[in-house]
């Protein structure tokens, strides 16, 4: 029995003359005429559910379109945080259920994705945060989930770096504690699922936007490209960022709004910062990455955008917010900023499955939670094409709960906590 | 002295050989003079090493000292990750280095090279996953191995003193060379206000380092004739030492200078913030010995400091030629000059070195640096070219202590990056070059592609006037693009060559060997930024300024795709890491304090967090919490008590449409309110969903005073204006929460207390009944009276202009002295208007409560034809209740109070959940509201609470009020 912390596969580096490189992807091949499944959009989302379809329900006849490279949108931005404590039984159902995926990825897919528990510290500096704490932990204890109201002296004992002096502008009251909440290396998720997917047959294109869609009496037949027409069975789109502009290509209005979301990481450090820190009233979430950076970001901006600059303001009131919390930090640097592109939905919850287009699947509404719910999203929406028929966990997401008065209300636990 | 490597004046433009400083760097001390920075210093005193590597922890030393690169980041007492080749020198610093473990001489990590066959490129991706416990194991190790600086967070908190400043300008310009000098003085003679900004101590750039001519005088000539004309020229303001970070949208622009963090405003802008010097790829390029021709300049003329004492150049460029002449100045001897091009030519700079008789070798590369002492370099071995990055065998090896490479430029094109232009390779320079620039901003000089210094020159007079176009300023003629550049042959197309035995280094920050690079490819990362985000490339510390363009020529190559097609991967703000401090500068976000805050603290309060103000919670000690609450209580019940409620929204509706107005905000219907009467007012929004309550009193046909939230004022106010804007009625809305503050004196005995305060109103219930508003005066002071009922007792809201705050307050404590008058606190209130059952919006409702779930529905005009989430509300009045707002008492007297956010269960399903609960001292039993489920809300009906410990207990569905339900005792 060879104990598990010996890192076999690594061996076969050391000992061979020539690298063994084995491409994730082939290289891209001329796209076929048609397909069984087209997937729009080559982000985690996408890939995922190309895997499931192949792996679980056997629809291999799959291509991507991706219009950039793989993963480059808001896969690749996001901050890579990973929970499930949750407001609303629906949603804490579903992102417990990414969560288990999560657990078991790197086994699964052969790809260490440096998946990290880190316990998910939420701050509540008002007596509302500190009801909206305790609600959201009493309704995460009562479906499993492991969360915790806790108060100044547990949290000082916990994160020992934090400022919980009483005489700052926002003195911290107490925090819903989520020991498992996670970090991942992101991208390296989206490789995992394209690796995955492409190994049982699933075309991956790149550099391919979609320029238009075939919807005929209602039902959509294809799509056109910058490499010419595909004809399909059923589409996807998952394109984060730009939902709203594909889907209005398929002919329907979506009740999202599009508004930019930034970050930033600091120059390297030795890690000191073991926990994933939010703050809502700060408007502050950070942790330290396996690079030893510091990830921090905060609120959405203020005002809608389909653009992906960085703004000055941003930086300026997040790091104001952030020395309050870690006064000891005013000598660190800001090394990068970027900024990604959220759909927000009026509930904080996403917005999946059917469309008014039959055969045409929808997986968006993914504000600033989008990278967590990775795994479970290819799962149901695989689901959900495979049988057109939306899977359990994602009935609740459906597009028409805006008219039906049936929204998933997960403002309290979404906003800034990603 | 041990500055042993110090060259004597002129050398050393920037230190000041009058005044020496000493500082500590791993325990040895280190002298140095007033000027220099940490690293020059290091250098001057034979110190080479300076850090070790992320992750091999090789040795390194300096490599530009110009700032760009991550080999010189140092550890000093209360700051991480310092450039030591910007930071001054100063006596008593604690310097250290960085990333190693055990002795910075003999690091422990060192290890990590020996196993490096068996770490390939993203090797924690393809292992540690074998078994689950495997990463578990392996994640401590490998993450205690990472990071470059520490801070110390035991330390205390300290909090260094950052500030902000605003600036404006016509024309800002960045960088201090030549050609930014030349459009700075452009665009000052054109009239324009300049803002000329330099990253370093001294105006000059290249000039004050770099070397054109032969006999080394063209450059001080130049930069002295600058100085001069600026000197005589009116609107230059000179910002040296100052940091350009970044370029946002609109011209907005962050600078650092010391401590104080500046955001200018320009109306254009100048970017001439030239070129980064770019390595060569051989076997250990990265050691310390290792640098670039023009850091050797750089230490030389502006630190006077030896760079070595034996160099072997490797040249592709003219430029490698003025670095050995200034070598041989400064005393060094130049062992051979490996020149890549096949011929070399005959320029008056090569002549120049040849004529000092440098062996100059045609068509040859270096094939590895040697070395003996393990952190420098000893040797150098030379090669022939033999084909595109390929080097023949049998070097021939030369003793040496320093390489220079010269083998070309890229771009300094950050903050154009960030501005939003693109970028484009030139084939005739074998560089990127910025092929379209946003509007108002400008490029000059070597960013712009332009290297010849006359050139250099006329492009920032071009662009400096061009950009004084642009400010609006009266231009002539600006003169047409620069043609004859002087760009071509600076830079090699190809300065990689790989070694068979690896340590060749692409990205140093990063430690990426060139076969990293090529593996992360083979295994389809086969575009830059792919490749960037699996191998890592160029994202340290220096964010790929030595290694973009590198990993773009091997992905070309790799690839087969054109490099002309392909970009570098894109550059975000900040161009130099910004501290936190920096940004964060002194944050101006203000606590409120009402008008009698200082009485409240007089009295002993323990004051709370409300919205944006600071109420107090409750009068006592924190230790005598419970009673002083109950005591509160029991006073306003049974005598009489005087809250402060000035954090009160309060909105002035005024205008002939005001009662429209509401009547289209608020579900209640306002048109018939009569004058001197107050009623209730519930906003939704268009879906429904209850945002705010308070109170409309109406004082006069056309004026309703609204009261609001604490917290939810300023929405409020914003969604009147934002409706407003659409409906277009003839109301005018002010905000005047701060304007007036106000207290509640309420109980059985407030009208007796009024009474001796208030002359000139009617206090009796028939001259002044419940619900009745008035205006008149209290102890003097003109006050708008109104008689709510919140905590169930007979009261009177008083609201007074802010700055008789403290005098009412005194007055009515004076008045109710005889009462025994009592102030109370917001915990009192909450209890008093729980055991009425009054809601507080956002604690009993939520992000979706409708007022039918909040049982509110008399709170709905049946006659109006409109208002904001009329129709919402109307659809979800037909539907099936899921949950309701029900008041409950516990079953069994024994349970403990619930606590607010306590789950209602059915079965095992949530239903519901506990929004307000108190054990009250009115009603000796716990009262509380709870969302039950629809079907369990008629009064009587039993439910489950879960609560602490995940114990069950059973609540009872209560009608509410809890106390007093005939409202007797509000309407005396």
């Amino acid at each position: 029995m060879i104990p598990a912390f010996v890192p076999l596969k690594i061996l076969r580096y050391g000992f061979r003359k020539k690298y063994p490189a084995e491409r994730f992807i082939p290289k891209q091949q001329d796209l076929k005429k048609s397909y069984d499944v087209v997937i729009i959009g080559g982000g985690g989302h996408a890939l995922a559910c190309a895997y499931y379809l192949a792996k679980t329900h056997g629809i291999t006849n799959v291509c991507i379109l991706e219009r950039g490279y793989l993963a480059g949108g808001n896969t690749a931005r996001n901050t890579a945080i990973i929970r499930s404590n949750y407001l609303t039984p629906e949603g804490v159902r579903f992102y417990e259920q990414s969560l288990n995926l999560y657990r078991d990825f790197s086994q699964e897919l052969d790809f260490n994705i440096l998946y990290s528990e880190r316990g998910h510290f939420t701050l509540a500096h008002t007596d509302a945060a500190v009801r909206t704490s305790r609600w959201r932990a009493e309704v995460n204890k009562q479906l499993g989930v492991d969360s915790e109201l806790i108060y100044p002296d547990e949290i000082a004992r916990l994160c020992p770096h934090l400022n919980m002096s009483d005489h700052v502008r926002y003195p911290i009251m107490g925090a819903l504690y989520h020991p498992p909440g996670s970090i991942a290396r992101h991208d390296a998720v989206a490789w995992a699922y394209a690796r995955g997917a492409a190994k049982l047959g699933v075309e991956i294109h790149q550099q391919t936007p979609v320029t238009g869609l075939i919807v005929e009496n209602g039902t959509i037949k294809g799509v056109q490209t910058s490499r010419g027409t595909v004809y399909a069975n059923r589409v996807m789109q998952a394109v984060a960022g730009n939902t709203s502009v594909v889907a209005k290509m398929a002919g329907f209005r979506l009740p999202i709004k599009t508004i930019p979301l930034q970050a930033c990481v600091s120059v390297p450090l030795k890690p000191f910062l073991d926990q994933i820190i939010v703050s809502g009233s700060l408007h502050v979430y950070v942790s330290q990455s396996s690079r030893g950076e510091l990830v921090m970001g905060g609120s959405t901006d203020p005002y809608g955008l389909y653009g992906t600059r960085s703004t000055l303001d941003f930086k300026e009131g997040l790091l104001g917010h952030m020395l309050e919390l870690l006064p000891m930090l005013g000598e660190v640097k800001v090394m990068r900023q970027w900024a990604g592109m959220t759909d927000m939905t009026p509930d904080f919850s996403p917005v999946m499955g059917l469309t008014p287009v039959k055969n045409y699947y929808i997986d968006s509404g993914w504000g600033t939670w989008g990278f967590k719910a990775t795994p479970v999203c290819g799962m149901t929406m695989a689901h959900t094409i495979a049988n057109d028929s939306p899977h359990d966990l994602i009935k609740p997401f459906y597009l028409d709960r805006f008219v039906d008065y049936q929204q998933v209300g997960e403002k309290g636990a979404a906003s800034v906590g990603h | 002295m041990s500055d042993v490597n110090r060259l004597p004046a002129p050398f050393g433009r920037l230190i000041d050989r009058s005044e020496t400083v000493s500082f500590d760097f791993e325990g040895r001390t280190i002298s140095g003079f007033k000027g220099d920075t940490i690293a020059s210093a290091l250098c001057a005193n034979d110190q080479w090493m300076i850090s070790r590597s992320f992750k091999y922890h090789r040795p390194r030393g300096v490599l530009t000292m110009a700032g760009q690169d991550a080999n010189t980041l140092v550890q000093l007492a209360d700051e991480p990750n310092c450039l030591a080749d910007k930071y001054p020198a100063k006596n008593g610093l604690k310097v250290k280095a960085q990333n190693y473990f055990g002795s910075f001489d003999n690091d422990m990590a060192r290890v990590v090279e020996l196993v490096h066959r068996f770490l390939p490129v993203g090797f924690y991706y393809k292992t540690f996953n074998e078994k689950k416990q495997s990463w578990s194991f392996w994640e401590p190790i490998v993450r205690a191995m990472t990071g470059l600086g520490a801070i110390d967070p035991k330390a205390d908190f300290h909090e260094s003193y950052y500030d902000k400043q605003y600036l404006f300008a016509d024309v800002a310009v960045i960088g201090g060379g030549p050609a930014g000098l030349a459009a700075a003085q452009a665009a000052a003679e054109a009239g324009a206000e300049v803002i000329l900004i330099e990253e370093n101590v001294a105006l000059g750039g290249s000039l004050g380092y770099a070397r054109f001519d032969a006999e080394g005088v063209r450059a001080s000539r130049q930069l002295g004739d600058f100085e001069r004309v600026l000197a005589g020229t009116k609107g230059v303001e000179i910002m040296t030492g100052t940091i350009c970070s970044g370029l946002f949208s609109d011209n907005w622009i962050p600078l650092i200078k010391g401590n104080r963090f500046y955001k200018l405003r320009a109306k254009s802008i100048v970017v001439a913030t030239g070129s980064i010097e770019q390595p060569a790829v051989f076997r250990n390029n990265d050691l310390p010995g290792v640098i670039m021709a023009s850091a050797a300049q750089r230490l030389i003329r502006l630190y006077g400091v030896r760079p070595g004492r034996k160099a072997v150049i490797l040249a592709a460029n003219d430029d490698a030629y003025g670095a050995a002449l200034d070598l041989i100045d400064a005393g060094l001897t130049v062992a051979a000059i490996a020149d890549l091009r096949p011929t070399v030519p005959q320029t008056p700079l090569v002549a120049a070195v040849a004529a000092r008789g440098i062996e100059i070798l045609a068509g040859h590369g270096i094939s590895e640096a040697l070395y003996s002492a393990k952190t420098h370099i000893s040797g150098a071995v030379l090669a022939p070219v033999t084909g595109e990055g390929t080097l023949g065998g049998g070097g021939k090896s030369v003793a040496c202590d320093l390489i220079l490479m010269s083998v070309g430029f890229s771009p300094a094109g950050q903050l154009l990056h960030h501005a939003g232009a693109k970028f484009g390779y030139c084939r005739q320079s074998d560089m990127f070059q910025p092929v379209e620039l946003p509007a108002k901003v400008h490029a000059a000089g070597s960013v712009n592609n332009v290297y010849d210094l006359g050139a250099v020159i006329a492009d920032g007079k071009r662009a400096g006037l061009a950009a004084a176009k642009d400010a609006g300023l009266n231009v002539a003629s600006v003169p047409a693009a620069i043609t004859e550049k002087g760009n071509v042959g600076r830079t090699h197309p190809w300065p990689i060559f790989p070694h068979d035995r690896g340590f060749d280094f692409v990205d140093f920050d990063e430690d990426l060997k060139y076969h990293d690079l090529i593996n992360g490819i083979a295994d389809g990362y086969d575009n830059v930024e792919l490749l960037k985000r699996y191998s890592t490339v160029g994202m340290g510390p220096s964010q790929g300024r030595h290694s973009a363009v590198t990993s773009v020529r091997i992905v070309s190559r790799e690839t087969g795709v054109d490099i002309a097609g392909m970009s570098v991967t894109t550059q975000r703000p900040p161009y130099t890491p910004e501290k936190f401090g920096h940004l964060a500068g002194r944050v101006f976000d203000p606590g409120r304090r009402t008008a009698m805050h200082h009485r409240h603290l007089e009295l002993g309060a323990q004051m709370m967090p409300a919205g944006v103000w600071w109420r107090p919670a409750y009068y006592g000690g924190k230790a005598d919490r419970t009673n002083a609450i109950e005591t509160e209580v029991k006073a306003v019940r049974e005598n009489v008590g005087l809250i402060d409620v000035s954090t009160l929204g309060g909105l002035d509706v005024r205008g002939p449409d005001a009662a429209e107005f509401l009547n289209r905000m608020y579900t209640f219907s306002y048109t018939k309110q009569p004058i001197g009467r107050s009623r209730y007012v519930l906003m939704t929004d268009n879906a429904g969903v209850i945002t705010d309550d308070g109170v409309a009193c109406r004082f006069h046909d056309e004026h309703f005073y609204v009261t609001a939230t604490t917290s939810g004022v300023d929405a409020v106010y914003r969604q009147m204006l934002f409706w407003n804007a659409q409906w277009r009625l003839d109301v005018d809305v002010a905000n005047v929460t701060a304007a007036l503050c106000g207290v509640n004196i309420a109980g059985p005995k407030s009208r007796q207390v009024l009474q001796k305060v208030c002359t000139d109103i009617d206090l009796s219930p028939e001259g002044f009944p419940y619900m009745g508003v008035k205006m008149g005066t209290v102890a003097g002071i003109p006050a708008r009276l109104m008689r709510v009922g919140f905590v169930g007792e007979l009261g009177y809201e008083i609201h007074v202009p802010a700055g008789f705050g403290e005098a009412l307050w005194d007055e009515l404590m004076e008045a109710g002295k005889p009462e025994g008058i009592r102030p109370f606190g917001v915990e009192a209130q909450r209890v008093l208007r729980l055991e009425k059952g009054h809601i507080i919006v956002s604690q009993d409702t939520d992000g979706l409560t409708n007022v039918w779930e909040a049982d509110m529905p008399w709170a709905l005009a049946k006659t109006k034809p409109f208002f904001v989430g009329g129709r919402s509300t109307e659809i979800m009045g037909k539907m099936k209740l899921a949950r309701k707002l029900v008041g409950f008492t516990l079953k069994d007297s024994g349970d403990p109070c619930p606590e607010e956010c306590h789950l209602v269960l059915k079965g095992e399903e949530i239903v519901g959940r506990i929004t307000s609960a108190v054990k009250s001292p009115s009603v000796g039993k716990v009262v509380g509201l709870a969302y039950v489920h629809g079907d369990d809300s008629a009064p009587g009906t039993e439910f489950t609470i879960k609560v602490q410990g995940g114990r069950r207990i059973t609540g009872v569905v209560t009608k509410y009020p809890f106390y007093d339900p005939e409202n007797k005792r509000q309407e005396m």
